[in-house]
């Protein structure tokens, strides 16, 4: 199927979205080049390929038109080798709710830890840590639906929404170090906290989230150009 | 296929690109309207994230988010006509342009539309500057789906009935056939596509929604004689 050079990948290492599809190929036994971004100063091959965005990751497939959006890059990954480690479930339900659960976390959960950087006072950031573990509650229920009893929201092995919440996990790990509080814990979400370390140890995983240097450098990059208080 | 029921509001563009899949697919349905103002415990029930239309319910199941139903509903009727092209590449193209039009084109459109003065201006060139993107990928193509129309046309839809109705409401025009020739082409073959011809909120009442909508921001249109 695709070889080594046939797929490139256009990313940096404290992105999430771009770890995320590093998930799937690895999951997937799809080799690629890695290319790495600076977003502090981006390359022309970013800005020719994603013009519309300027976002990383960029997925290049063969001489193929680069795809962007890293859960539409996941899907296309998918349909391009389905018999190997299947992401979505084939089941039109199953997908609806997988897309659904997928669209909460990038729409509405995960925004809230950029929320919370971005906030000033101590009073502001209350509220969204409270925002925070509201959206933690409603991932444990999902988690309980879409586990079944099992080890992953995927049933015995990851699946998509393993990829796509776990790939935030070094910046969780940031986030409530940062803040002082816990975002999956042991009481509230005992199964995401379960789950976290479990992930955390995967194969195809623990080789890619990044270690706490990355992050402390993105973040202070994040600092610079978007500082706190600038909504 | 079981039984097919849609929440929705009477003037809400997601709500129009569900009809007009489940239509163009044969799927009958029961339509189920919801004042927004005053949310059903039906609708609390099906959607507790968002509490948010449109949401399908199939066999007692509910989809939420637009984009996903439109997927659900064009995997689950799948014998004839279908919406996404087979190709992986042409999917992974229409989900981005159609997240493009969820995420900036629409927003962007729509707070335009609910601003003014100076504020108006800056958002009507963001709008302007999206729009431009889409009718850049349109040119040379009859619909956004190639030859046949399909996924990514149903998303755009939108853009047949509001702006035109807005301009009759406000006066302003934002898409000029000079700037957006090839969307304005579009335009006219889109809606002439029969179930998009018959599926539209009633004219009349859209305007009059349009002006209580501004008149929230405290601007007092006169209605154009």
């Amino acid at each position: 199927m695709a070889t080594k050079s046939e797929i490139k990948l256009l990313g940096t290492p404290a992105s999430p979205y771009v770890n995320r599809v590093q998930f799937v190929l690895n999951l997937k036994s799809i080799e690629y080049e890695y290319i790495e971004e600076n977003l502090a100063c981006k390359s022309e091959l970013l800005l020719t390929s994603n013009p519309v965005h300027k976002k990383i990751p960029v997925l290049f497939h063969a001489n193929k038109p680069p795809i962007c959006e890293s859960l539409i890059i996941i899907e296309y990954l998918d349909e391009i080798k389905p018999d190997v480690h299947r992401i979505l479930p084939s089941n039109p339900i199953e997908r609806a709710d997988n897309r659904f659960w997928a669209n909460y976390i990038d729409n509405k959960f995960y925004p809230l830890y950029e929320e919370l950087r971005l906030t000033l006072g101590k009073e502001g950031k209350e509220l969204i840590k409270k925002q925070i573990i509201e959206g933690s509650v409603l991932l444990e229920e999902a988690f309980m639906k879409f586990s079944n009893e099992k080890a992953y929201f995927g049933g015995d092995d990851i699946g998509y929404l393993d990829v796509v919440l776990g790939c935030f996990l070094a910046w969780t790990k940031f986030v409530e170090k940062h803040n002082e509080f816990k975002v999956f814990d042991d009481v509230r979400t005992p199964r995401l906290a379960e789950w976290t370390k479990r992930i955390w140890s995967h194969e195809a995983v623990k080789d890619v989230i990044p270690g706490n240097e990355p992050i402390v450098n993105f973040y202070m990059m994040l600092q610079k150009y978007k500082p706190p208080g600038a909504v | 296929m079981g039984e097919v029921k849609l929440f929705r509001t009477w003037s809400s563009p997601f709500a129009l690109r569900i009809v007009w899949a489940l239509k163009l697919k044969g799927v009958e349905y029961e339509t189920i309207y919801e004042d927004l103002a005053n949310k059903s415990s039906s609708l609390l029930e099906y959607n507790p994230v968002h509490k948010k239309v449109p949401v399908l319910l199939h066999n007692g199941i509910p989809i939420c988010e637009s984009l996903v139903i439109l997927e659900y509903i064009d995997e689950t009727w799948n014998k004839g006509v279908r919406f996404l092209p087979e190709d992986p590449l042409a999917r992974a193209t229409a989900r981005f342009w159609a997240k493009f039009n969820d995420e900036q084109v629409f927003p962007s459109f729509f707070r335009y539309f609910m601003s003014q003065g100076e504020d108006q201006e800056k958002a009507k060139e963001k709008a302007l500057e999206n729009l431009k993107l889409v009718e850049e990928h349109l040119k040379g193509k009859k619909f956004f789906g190639g030859e046949t129309f399909g996924f990514l046309d149903l998303v755009f839809g939108w853009l047949v009935c509001y702006p035109g109705v807005i301009n009759k409401a406000i006066n302003q025009n934002l898409l000029a056939k000079q700037m957006f020739p090839n969307l304005c082409r579009w335009m006219e073959q889109f809606g002439d596509v029969p179930v998009i011809k018959e599926n539209w909120p009633d004219e009349e009442a859209l305007i009059l929604k349009f002006h209580e909508m501004r008149q929230g921001l405290g601007i007092y249109i006169s209605l154009p004689n």
